[in-house]
């Protein structure tokens, strides 16, 4: 007999692996992947490609060469990392933009924190944001969208808009009415299938629906985060609205423009910066349905949602130390 | 509704491919090794020597204290060794050896099949009775049945829940003998209620089970106060609080025992040792093993007597493949890998389960990435990898605050992690450390 193997139980192992959980997100991506191709065409392709490719570009030099450390490319977190920031950006945008977001998305809010499992922030956010801090004309400059066939080959050249929340905060502060100015915007089918402006993975709320059902069914995520957080947006915003509809949009329209949808479903749920406890989780999507609607009603941004998530990202670590799941026979005294 | 307990768990691969055999008697073998310490307490102290004669049934070392069992023989012959002897782990143990002469039985052991429905013996006999015939729980816990049928002066039990959940994957013997001895199980439970003083009964039965659930349940309604419960399919459904949750709905609180909510739990195969010892005067001598795995050329139910050699048993059930890596004495998920098969069969061993080198290798160990299944799967509620977080930096003393004794060692978090990360290796290591604190702290 040869020798035997010896361990502590169990001996046996589910088959999840971070491989596998970070492919089902891009599964789940994928419909939200056709509308923006659908939608901008080749800005969207070049943006997406440009993105994913020096994601995993930078995450192997840095890993494999400056660290000296195996390379972690295979798991597929920073080509995630990659589309998600491009589903964050306007389909536009100068490619070499986009080289600069994707270092920092992966190289500063990633890698110097320690690699995957260790960054505080959303890394897709995190760069993002530093985009639109640093260069905001060509962060908010947005393409209107046609379906492919008419502008398969634009790519710069395009016509530009603004998107439905910035149409709606500017003609706010002007003094025109909400419920003028959500009739100067695609109707909610549109919205909902995604015919409008705006980043390129943001727009379809249909298509990132459809990714929802996908991830809750492979139980890559709970319903906690994206539930919590399009709840509060809806129940805040409904609340003003029924305040006084001409100064405030209706709850709909607030889920349904802008990146809320892509926010709660795709981003706030990465696993990385999202609390532990499903109560902390709850707590988190609370939080950034709050913020978001705080920032796009009262704030100097049309659109908040990266904005309240890297926030409620900063309070994560506070939420696990308080907020721990129910034990099994501790009733509070 | 199927009942179950409301958090945590998994559904591994449930792999019962023994569920259809029906169990099959071991010849007696050649020569048992058996340990004096078969369970959870003070070991037995030997009352037999080198040379002397025993017979099958025969005490061979005494229960010592209050927490320990009594040992008997599980076969007639002469005792050829009382030595240390290296046990499934590796560690020595003392171990009475008894080369085999026949088969001779002590006279006041009922031998026949006939099923005895009388009760005679009244609560103190019966406690007598169980003790002196060394049951254990037969679940794998090996706690001596008789100190839990004494509950503390001040909880009064109220119902007796028996646990045939059989959750470990693969295991199939508590499965046959719900199916194969279902009167004298019922029989048992009535005798357990007597002990206890209590008026209600629960058989608790995971639904991959139906044929014994459907037995069961039509023979209970000959029987006053027995129901059988049928419970969801889910992993640990058969550990004790999990159970107790499911069937009554009440929550052990953190720290306290079963009684504390009115339970006690038993094992079905603790059940039936408790009828043999009750109604046939025979001591815990012999048990169902099922002997499994994948590359097995004869896997089965085997009824063995304690001590036999593993060896034996798995030459029996077509011999270890070629491609063994791994001999578990129990199921998948809670059982104990053996150093060698040339080791016996004790009280606990429910299972041998033989994985092949390919089920045997770990994954290697990658970044945790704060999915949180590990949170969500475990029953008790705890953050396991915030316990091997705190266990790796040796911050022991806080894993207490963090529930650490709360863990059940189901083994869930460590089977559920994408990252393949060893979470219930470094809880075990932290427990262990706490232990040691605490037990210097007392000395001080």
């Amino acid at each position: 007999m040869s020798k035997l193997i010896v361990s502590l139980s169990p001996h046996q192992f589910g088959s999840n692996s971070v491989k596998k959980l970070m492919f089902g997100v891009l599964i789940a991506l994928l419909p939200t992947l056709f509308v923006s191709v659908w939608y901008f065409g080749l800005g969207a392709i070049t943006i997406i490609v440009t993105s994913v490719l020096s994601a995993v570009f930078f995450e192997y030099v840095f890993n494999r060469f400056l660290l000296k450390k195996p390379s972690t490319i295979s798991d597929g977190s920073a080509a995630l990392t990659g589309l998600l920031l491009a589903f964050n950006l306007p389909s536009n945008l100068p490619v070499w933009l986009v080289i600069i977001g994707a270092f920092f998305a992966i190289v500063v809010a990633k890698i110097s924190f320690g690699g995957i499992g260790n960054n505080i922030f959303n890394p897709a956010l995190a760069g993002r944001v530093f985009l639109l801090i640093s260069w905001p004309v060509q962060m908010t400059s947005w393409p209107e969208p046609s379906p492919l066939s008419k502008h398969l080959l634009g790519y710069t050249d395009v016509t530009t808009g603004a998107t439905p929340l910035g149409i709606l905060s500017e003609g706010l502060r002007s003094g025109e009415s909400a419920t003028k100015l959500i009739s100067q915007v695609p109707d909610y089918l549109q919205l909902f299938m995604g015919n409008a402006g705006g980043s390129i993975g943001e727009v379809g709320a249909a298509a990132i629906l459809i990714g929802l059902v996908y991830m809750l069914m492979k139980k890559i995520i709970s319903w906690h985060i994206p539930v919590s957080i399009l709840g509060t947006v809806a129940v805040f915003t409904g609340i003003l609205w029924f305040a006084n509809p001409d100064k405030f949009a209706d709850p709909l329209f607030h889920l349904l423009s802008g990146g809320i949808m892509l926010g709660a479903v795709f981003m706030a749920t990465d696993y990385v910066t999202s609390p532990m406890s499903k109560r902390g989780m709850l707590i988190y999507g609370v939080g950034i349905g709050l913020l978001t609607v705080v920032i796009r009603v009262w704030g100097a941004f049309p659109e908040g949602v990266s904005f309240a998530i890297l926030i409620m990202n900063a309070f994560v670590p506070l939420i696990n130390m308080y907020i721990k799941p129910k034990r099994f026979g501790k009733n509070k005294r | 509704m199927l009942k179950t307990f409301p958090k945590g768990g998994i559904h591994p691969p449930e792999n019962k491919i023994t569920a259809d055999k029906e169990t099959v008697t071991l010849p007696i073998p050649k020569q048992v090794i058996i340990p004096v310490s078969q369970h959870i307490g003070a070991p037995a102290k030997v009352i037999v020597k080198k040379n002397d004669k025993v017979k099958t049934g025969q005490m061979i070392a005494q229960s010592n204290g209050f927490v320990s069992a009594c040992i008997h023989s599980s076969v007639s012959g002469t005792v050829f060794k009382v030595d240390n002897i290296p046990d499934a782990g590796g560690y020595k143990r003392l171990a009475v050896v008894i080369n085999v002469e026949g088969d001779e039985w002590l006279d006041n052991i009922d031998r026949s099949e006939d099923i005895i429905k009388e009760i005679n013996s009244d609560k103190n006999e019966i406690l007598k009775k169980i003790q002196d015939a060394g049951v254990v729980g037969l679940g794998g816990a090996t706690f001596p049945t008789h100190v839990k049928l004494l509950p503390p002066k001040s909880m009064k039990p109220e119902v007796l829940i028996i646990n045939g959940a059989e959750c470990e994957p693969y295991l199939t013997a508590d499965h046959r003998l719900m199916l194969e001895k279902s009167e004298e199980l019922l029989i048992g439970i009535k005798i357990l209620m007597k002990a206890l003083s209590v008026n209600k009964a629960v058989i608790g039965i995971e639904n991959n089970k139906s044929d014994a659930i459907n037995k069961l349940e039509t023979l209970s309604e000959n029987y006053d106060n027995i129901s059988v419960a049928a419970l969801k399919t889910k992993y640990p459904q058969g550990g004790e609080k999990q159970l107790i949750k499911a069937v009554t709905g009440k929550e052990v609180p953190s720290g306290e025992l079963p009684v504390k909510v009115g339970a006690v739990v038993q094992n079905v195969g603790t059940v039936f040792a408790v009828y043999e010892a009750v109604q046939k005067n025979k001591p815990l001598i012999d048990r169902i093993v099922t002997v499994t795995g994948k590359y097995l050329s004869n896997p089965g139910n085997f009824k063995v007597r304690i001590g036999t050699s593993v060896k034996e048993l798995i030459n029996t059930a077509g011999g270890l493949p070629e491609n063994t890596g791994k001999i578990i004495s129990g199921g998948p998920m809670m059982g104990r890998a053996l150093i060698t098969d040339n080791t016996g069969i004790t009280k606990g061993t429910s299972g041998i389960l033989i994985l092949s080198e390919q089920e045997s290798k770990r994954r290697s160990l990658k970044p945790c990435i704060r999915c949180a299944k590990c949170v969500e799967v475990c029953p008790m509620g705890l953050e396991p990898f915030f316990l091997m977080a705190l266990s790796r930096k040796t911050l022991f003393e806080k894993t207490e605050n963090e529930g650490i004794f709360d863990c059940i060692e189901c083994g869930s978090c460590s089977y559920i992690c994408p990252s393949d990360r060893p979470l219930l290796d470094f809880i075990r290591l932290s427990k262990k450390e706490v232990a040691l604190i605490r037990k210097a702290k007392r000395i001080k």
